[in-house]
């Protein structure tokens, strides 16, 4: 693997940088893989690096219908943390976040990791009850977190509007200093390129079409670039789970919704942390171009339209006003939508199907980014041995019918 | 941004509505009967197609009834409204 550093820069920065070479070559899809994975999302190209690192599996495929991180991995607002309150949570988010933390140096490729600190708002006594009993769970976890009164918050974020006679006035705020953003594309791109290097196909334009499947066992996968057998496969396609799942007669407790995200004109730096507020509902960062970074819920409404409603970005920004009043002579210059599948628990299923050889990496909901290469590492696991890894074991599908679920609604501190 | 026409008050805008999710899941009557798995598919399983879903939907702002709707999800166009008890289409 061609290696990024400085010299390499300067090498190519003398050439007028003409020859840096491709990230990831684009091979012809083989008849055959041991591990097939649908969907070339940050979860999917992390599952396949860490199968071909961690357990000697290099004879794996990506298919993507689209190009490699196009769909959430793409149209997120890039939060990374790990402060959830259950400790199924705690332990799969913070396996995640230590990963993040070594990320950039393990892939040889700047994620552009910024922990930078996150904020969890608490509007009235509910919330700082909730609030301060999420921070004890996360202390107990091995997961840092401090609580902030109104003064605290205020010397963090200084723009942050805390006066007490705000609407929703600022009663303190959790606070993870380990928690932060990384760079989205650049995570896509940094496993594919580390996956690729290890022998794994990263095959584009190919959409999956159906599954082969005799006598309850996968045995390949149709797509619009031929059959391919595969010994296992993986689906790993967010927003078209249940799609996916279906061509295997497999149904998911999984909806479809749309969540929209948009970001401002760029602006001289103003805010220095990432802002979440569950009770009026809102995040925010400022990218390092200057933008700032905003989304909230989603759409009620099932959706695999990739576009919401305005009436939702319209209350995006009055939360947005609420928390920031200098905010409002600011300009948004654009907004989008990722379809997200969203489980019944607001939290993800990571493991075995129904069919032999067939498994599923989903049900992130609003909050997968930030677990992407905790998410990879558990599921390669999981595939590789046919055993859940003891992290990704309480998110089985099986969990709907025994009653163990993992209730992150709202647990969560904000809607992820 | 849907304009719907509730089958009660006509067109309205989308914010005046509520989302209720699939239409025409019909409680067990012998709950007690139900294996976990049964329970749990009733509880928990939804369809999720990409394209004309019957979803259910509640005229909050307005007359505050409830009403079905076919939409395609794929691009969002309303197919039918129907009132409940109605077949669907």
């Amino acid at each position: 693997m061609y290696r990024f550093s400085i010299l390499s820069l300067a090498r190519n920065a003398l050439r007028y940088h003409q020859d840096w070479p491709r990230l990831w070559r684009s091979p012809e899809p083989k008849p055959a893989y041991d591990v097939v994975i649908v969907g070339g999302g940050g979860h999917g190209l992390a599952t396949a690096y860490y199968l071909a690192k961690e357990h000697g599996i290099a004879n794996v495929a990506v298919l993507e219908k689209g190009w490699l991180g196009g769909g959430n991995t793409g149209r997120n607002t890039t939060i990374v943390r790990s402060n959830y309150l259950w400790d199924e949570s705690a332990a799969i988010y913070e396996h995640a976040l230590k990963l993040w933390e070594g990320l950039s140096a393990e892939l040889n490729f700047n994620v552009m990791l910024s922990q930078r600190g996150v904020l969890n708002l608490a509007h009235n006594q509910g919330d700082v009850r909730e609030s301060i009993r999420r921070v004890h769970a996360n202390r107990l976890n091995g997961v840092d977190a401090e609580w902030l009164d109104t003064a605290a918050v205020k010397a963090f974020c200084p723009i942050l509007d805390v006066s007490p006679t705000a609407r929703y006035p600022v009663l303190g705020a959790t606070l993870q200093r380990r928690a932060g953003v990384a760079r989205h594309d650049a995570v896509a791109w940094g496993y594919a390129r580390a996956a690729d290097d290890r022998g794994v196909d990263i095959i584009q334009n190919c959409e999956v079409t159906g599954f082969d499947i005799e006598s309850g066992c996968v045995s390949g996968v149709r797509t619009t670039r031929g059959d391919i057998r595969a010994g296992k496969v993986a689906i790993v396609a967010a927003g078209h789970n249940s799609v996916l799942a279906a061509m295997a007669g497999v149904r998911l407790p999984l909806q479809s919704h749309p969540l929209q995200a948009l970001v401002s004109e760029p602006v001289k730096p103003v805010l220095d942390c990432v802002v979440m507020s569950n009770a009026v509902h809102v995040y925010v960062s400022q990218s390092d171009k200057g933008e700032l970074v905003m989304g909230a819920g989603i759409d009620a409404f099932n959706s695999y339209a990739q576009r919401g409603s305005f009436p939702i970005i319209e209350h995006q920004m009055a939360a947005l006003l609420e928390l920031f009043p200098s905010f409002s002579r600011l300009r948004m210059m654009r907004s989008w939508g990722g379809i997200v599948d969203v489980c019944p628990d607001a939290s993800p299923i990571v493991g075995k199907l129904p069919v032999q050889g067939l498994y599923l990496n989903g049900g992130w909901g609003t909050g997968g980014f930030k677990a992407t290469p905790g998410s990879g590492h558990v599921f390669a696991h999981t595939i590789a041995r046919d055993e859940p890894h003891p992290l990704a074991a309480p998110f089985a599908l099986d969990r709907f019918t025994s009653g163990a679920l993992i209730d992150e609604h709202g647990a969560a501190a904000v809607a992820h | 941004m849907l304009l719907i026409a509730c089958p009660y008050c006509g067109p309205r805008d989308e914010v005046e509505f509520h989302y209720g999710g699939q239409a025409h899941v019909a409680r067990p009557t012998n709950a007690e009967a139900l294996s976990d798995a049964e329970w749990a598919d009733y509880l928990f399983l939804r369809d999720n197609p990409k394209g004309p879903f019957r979803e259910r939907w509640v005229h909050t702002a307005g007359c505050r009834r409830w009403f079905n709707m076919l939409r395609d999800t794929a691009t969002h166009r309303i197919i039918a409204i129907y009132k409940v008890g109605e077949p669907p289409p």
